[in-house]
């Protein structure tokens, strides 16, 4: 079936050049960094994470919500998303391929990484986080191809696949649960010590996800002769609603117990992020504009009638993944660095190669999504 | 789908091979003379414990120079680099206020002079260690004295150890650290960029038979034994005077006392 990537209009080479492009620029900002260190980041002692692993957990969401399709169809047989699964799949393929890489152009001994694997080790959720990705990762990669092969031949797919459709809809919620636990478990880290994060990082991403699958939607239509549905794209507009509603509450909850308990280091990071600590107030520009744009999208989602209108759905979807990118991919990883264990800040702003590398990784994820997704649609518009 | 016997055998070989896999691949190439690391002999003259500690008797350590002293001790024995920018920094004992230090233990009406007063930090070599929790290659891990130790040719730089410290203890190699140590101890590694790295309790000379080199440099003021022996110098200070350790209701259990005052 691959070989249906290989054939396309002007257009097509033309995005996939754009985007060998800046995986290419990556990859050399990658190489000096591999020369040089992290060092070449705007990591610090202090903000020892920065941009890589915001990115990372950020995608781990988009592709934990792959399931946001497959779970309708196949536990509630809403036959509306029967035809786009393997969006919601692919998705997921490419945004754990992207986490994957993140997480390799994180590591300061990246030939090393090998360890992990060569010594397991139980008590460390990091352990637990390569297991769970690259399950979810292979689950995807044979259902999807499975199902597709199936369709392509317009035979029922294979019974051996049922099982692990079920595995992959319970293993989606793990992947972004474990994520969480990367941060909830640290003592002395109080902007990430709560109880709620995993549920937090679930409402963002069955939020962010099929708002992004709104938007490859609506490329989708206009780009090539297939076509979602309508319906389904509505019925994802509504899943969008409600997770970003919850989303919003959850956030509204840690404000709550910050601030009401007034103990003084719930409320720092909170304070660092929005409103500055002393002369620091780097990132106070970007939270609030994640806020507005969460305000934003929730009172163009709530109202059925400009959720309902199709630009302004679009709009909406826009602003939720943009919103959730910036609080998630950038403010909970800073935010928790922020003020370091001494109650002093030292602030955090990634530099030229470290952005480079990360629009690559992006580039790289997005060049298979596009591969992935071109080969998906191709096969529909045959049987169409 | 049948298959005969020799097929069986072939398949349930190879598969054998796979769950035995590392011991058994090991136990053939080595033979009788595989050993772990742990294994290795201690010298007769070695310091052992269960649980090395320390006390830091801040009321002892009074001049600039007493601190320059300690930490240059350490830091010249050790190969650590000096980089003069807090971005690469990285420090193994360093002074610091007592606001930072027990961020969660003072108050604004603190006793006369204290706000101005350094105080020496360095890991904790806590009993219950989140950095060793969290490590995803065992690269930091707990030797059988209590002390928190790091691989530094296992370790991947994943840096999770450093979210996870609660007290700020450990350092990253952002970049090659060697062109900035200025004269190079060639009885101690050093460092390679991207691996973390901290206070060892000076594991090396205690194998030897000798005192860390911060406790040998403090004149007195920082004293060293095991926790875990009741008629050890440490457990006599605790036993005697009010102390204090970093942080304690994060439950990590830090084996650095601080006498303050009295």
């Amino acid at each position: 079936m691959l070989e249906k990537a290989l054939t396309g209009s002007r257009r097509y080479w033309l995005w996939i050049c754009v985007l060998l492009a800046l995986s290419g620029i990556g990859f050399i900002a990658y190489l000096r960094q591999f020369t040089y260190g992290l060092g070449i980041t705007g990591m610090s002692r202090d903000v020892t994470w920065g941009l890589y692993i915001g990115q990372f957990t950020f995608l781990v969401g988009v592709a934990a919500s792959g399931v946001m399709l497959v779970l309708p169809y196949y536990l509630h047989n809403y036959k509306k998303f029967g035809k786009i699964t393997i969006l919601g799949e692919f998705m997921a393929v490419a945004a754990v391929t992207m986490c994957v890489l993140f997480i390799f152009v994180d590591m300061g001994q990246p030939m090393r990484i090998m360890n992990v694997m060569l010594h397991p080790t139980p008590n460390s959720i990091m352990f637990w986080d390569s297991v769970v990705l690259l399950g979810y990762l292979m689950l995807n990669i044979i259902i999807g191809w499975t199902v597709l092969g199936a369709e392509r031949k317009e035979v029922p797919p294979p019974s051996w696949v049922k099982p692990l459709i079920y595995l992959s809809i319970a293993w989606a919620p793990s992947i972004h649960t474990v994520t969480a636990f990367l941060y909830a478990g640290l003592p002395g880290r109080h902007f990430w010590l709560t109880a709620i994060m995993a549920a937090r990082f679930l409402a963002s991403a069955f939020a962010s996800g099929p708002a992004l699958l709104i938007l490859l939607c609506f490329i989708i239509r206009r780009t090539t002769r297939f076509d979602p549905g309508k319906e389904a794209i509505q019925t994802l507009g509504k899943i969008v609603t409600y997770f970003m509603i919850t989303n919003v509450f959850f956030f509204g909850l840690e404000v709550f117990t910050a601030f009401y308990s007034q103990i003084p280091g719930h409320m720092h990071s909170f304070e660092y992020l929005y409103a500055g600590l002393e002369e620091h107030r780097v990132l106070v520009p970007l939270m609030w504009t994640s806020a507005v744009l969460a305000i934003v999208a929730v009172i163009l989602l709530i109202n059925p009638a400009t959720r309902k209108n199709e630009i302004t759905l679009g709009l909406a979807s826009v602003a939720v993944f943009l919103s959730l990118w910036i609080d998630k991919g950038f403010g909970l990883v800073i935010g928790g660095f922020v003020p370091n264990p001494f109650e002093t800040v030292t602030e955090y702003w990634p530099t030229l190669p470290e952005t480079l590398i990360t629009i690559g990784v992006w580039a790289a994820g997005f060049l298979i999504l596009t591969v992935l997704y071109k080969v998906a649609i191709s096969v529909k518009e045959e049987l169409a | 789908m049948s298959i005969n016997r020799r097929e069986f055998l072939k398949i349930a070989g190879i598969s054998l091979l796979g769950f035995g896999g590392a011991s058994a691949v090991k136990k053939h190439l080595m033979g009788d003379n595989w050993v772990e690391a742990s294994e290795v002999l201690r010298s007769p003259d070695a310091l052992t414990a269960q649980q090395w500690a320390m006390v830091v008797d801040v009321r002892k350590i009074t001049t600039m120079n007493d601190y320059k002293k300690i930490v240059e001790a350490c830091h010249s024995i050790h190969n650590v680099p000096d980089f003069r920018n807090p971005k690469d920094e990285i420090k193994w004992i360093w002074k610091d206020t007592f606001e930072h230090t027990f961020p969660t233990s003072g108050h604004p009406y603190m006793e006369e002079g204290i706000e101005e007063k350094p105080f020496l930090l360095l890991c904790n070599h806590c009993e219950n260690p989140p950095c060793v929790r969290v490590c995803p290659t065992k690269a930091t891990f707990k030797s059988k004295d209590g002390i928190t130790m790091v691989d530094f040719h296992r370790c991947i730089g994943c840096r999770f150890c450093m979210a996870a410290c609660p007290y700020g203890a450990r350092s990253f190699n952002w970049r090659d650290p060697r062109p900035f140590i200025k004269k190079t101890n060639p009885e101690f590694p050093t460092r390679t960029k991207g691996v973390v790295e901290k206070c060892n309790f000076c594991a090396e000379r205690l194998a030897k038979g000798l005192e860390p080199a911060c406790v040998e440099a403090s004149n007195g003021a920082m004293v060293f034994g095991d926790l875990k022996d009741p008629d050890s110098e440490v457990r006599r200070i605790l036993r005697t005077h009010y102390t204090i350790v970093r942080k304690p209701e994060l439950g990590t259990r830090p084996s650095v006392y601080y006498v303050i005052g009295g």
